[in-house]
């Protein structure tokens, strides 16, 4: 009987605070078309979230590739297949792994920053003293934080994917002695349309959940430091469950435009 | 001590009418009253959890009271849209309990961020010599580009005040002025709030636990008690009042 009402009230919980999100993205939406925009905030913002990630997603990247051929050249090698590397890495690393692990890595970055950052904002009533004096700190905080991170990630991503297949090329290079010339060329001939565009477009999504999320749980945190620290983590772990999620459904989408 | 009886006189720059706020069963304001005249020191004294910033931040639309008036220098804050609150809100200086001080930006930029949008009421005003007047008000003109961070808690809470001041405010509220500092501290803060009050001729609010600093500031005094304004005077009075409850607080 205990059980099934704590089972009822989490689900009841779940579903409530999936409807305050959704009404926190749709606040974002309509702020985001009224005057005035905060661009200075948004342009450190930017900054903030594109170049200070910059060299964790580079380091991911350039591993990811160097780890992931690593590990396929063996299988390839006993099919007699080993050619095929340059565009069975590109296509797994541009189509999905690349999109993927490094929202993750940049969930755990930006994500968690902004839940933390905002939720001690709110504690320390940073956001209360923003609304008396006349600015309202959805736009400056809010909005300017999700746009940043919607429009920084495709970059992100873009440039890990970059790294990645430079990691993997070297590889190739040191075990398999394909120039560095040869394998970009049989990596662009390989990638196509369909494989970049599905890519590019959910990872905006990507960058949108995380942005959305971490200021959510920031915006709302409460109880003092430890409500910051439920922000930062809470943000982590439900970004990164809405990832998958979203990675889900863009295949799922891609898979029906593209067969 | 000036005496309360020359401000019940005066004009009444905030009123608040049957303040109500519950959160759930609690009930927090019971029909709560309060007017604070030109140029006077009102200090409100409470419990801790007694609504004293739940009360304040009705007042300035932080928060959505349940039912009520608050009239500030003859607008209904409750009735005004987002913009008129706005321009309202540049008439009140508000000084947080923990200073708030945006702590990702410099003292100047955090004496800077009040002015973004209030650009109208500063026609041609030269923004650096503002900054420079609020900082020199607290005797802190050389710390413009220090981080809060690097500046101990006294100096942020005059920064916070400088902040507080800088759009020229006819009201400034307090929210616990001297909570965390030390003694020495918190009398220079008092000393400073009762210059500024002289300089600038400013009605305050100060919502206070100190005794010693209700004693110097205060022109009238009221005691916030299970959610209703139980007693005020001044604070001679409420201080020698025979009333146990009252007693409780002088002690």
């Amino acid at each position: 009987m205990n059980h099934n009402y704590t089972a009822t009230a989490n689900v009841s919980s779940f579903f409530m605070e999936i409807g305050a999100l959704s009404r926190f993205a749709g606040r974002f939406f309509k702020e985001l078309f009224s005057w005035p925009f905060e661009f200075r905030e948004f342009l450190k913002q930017c900054y903030q979230m594109g170049n200070k990630s910059l060299l964790l997603v580079g380091v991911t990247g350039f591993i990811l590739g160097l780890v992931f051929t690593l590990q396929s050249r063996p299988t390839l090698l006993e099919f007699g297949a080993v050619s095929w590397m340059p565009s069975m890495i590109s296509i797994s690393i541009v189509r999905e792994i690349g999109p993927v692990i490094i929202a993750l890595i940049c969930a755990g970055r930006i994500g968690s920053s902004i839940g933390a950052e905002l939720g001690s904002m709110r504690v320390t009533e940073q956001i209360d003293a923003m609304e008396v004096s006349g600015t309202n700190p959805f736009k400056f905080l809010v909005v300017t934080r999700i746009l940043a991170a919607t429009l920084m990630l495709p970059v992100l991503i873009l440039i890990g994917d970059l790294i990645a297949l430079f990691g993997s090329a070297l590889v190739e290079y040191v075990k398999g002695n394909v120039s560095f010339l040869l394998y970009f060329n049989e990596v662009f001939e390989a990638i196509k349309f369909s494989d970049l565009m599905p890519a590019t477009i959910k990872s905006f999504f990507f960058g949108f959940a995380i942005g959305v999320v971490g200021c959510f749980k920031g915006y709302n945190s409460s109880k003092g430091t430890e409500g910051v620290g439920k922000a930062s983590n809470s943000a982590v772990v439900f970004t990164s469950l809405l990832l998958f999620i979203i990675d889900f459904i863009a295949v799922f989408v891609s898979d029906i435009i593209y067969g | 001590m000036e005496n309360s009886a020359a401000h019940t006189h005066g004009k009444a720059v905030i009123s608040i009418r049957n303040l109500c706020k519950s959160f759930g069963d609690q009930v927090v304001l019971d029909n709560f009253n309060m007017e604070i005249y030109d140029g006077e020191n009102l200090v409100l004294m409470g419990k801790s959890g007694s609504g004293k910033s739940v009360m304040i931040k009705c007042m300035v639309g932080l928060m959505e009271p349940d039912s009520g008036e608050v009239e500030i220098l003859g607008k209904n804050m409750l009735e005004l849209h987002h913009q008129e609150k706005d321009e309202l809100r540049a008439e009140i200086g508000f000084l947080f309990q923990g200073s708030a001080l945006y702590d990702s930006m410099t003292v100047q930029e955090n004496l800077e961020f009040p002015l973004r949008r209030h650009k109208k009421k500063f026609k041609g005003g030269n923004t650096n010599e503002m900054v420079e007047e609020a900082l020199e008000s607290v005797g802190l003109a050389h710390t413009k580009s220090l981080m809060p961070a690097e500046l101990s808690g006294g100096m942020q809470r005059r920064i916070a005040l400088a902040r507080a001041l800088i759009l020229k405010p006819k009201i400034i509220l307090y929210d616990e002025p001297t909570t965390g500092l030390d003694p020495i501290t918190a009398k220079e803060i008092i000393l400073l709030m009762m210059d500024i009050q002289k300089k600038y001729k400013t009605s305050s609010l100060i919502i206070t636990h100190d005794v010693d600093c209700a004693r110097v500031i205060s022109n009238r005094m009221i005691l916030l008690l299970e959610g209703t304004n139980y007693a005020q005077g001044t604070f001679q009075e409420l201080s020698t009042s025979k009333d146990p409850k009252i007693k409780a607080f002088f002690k």
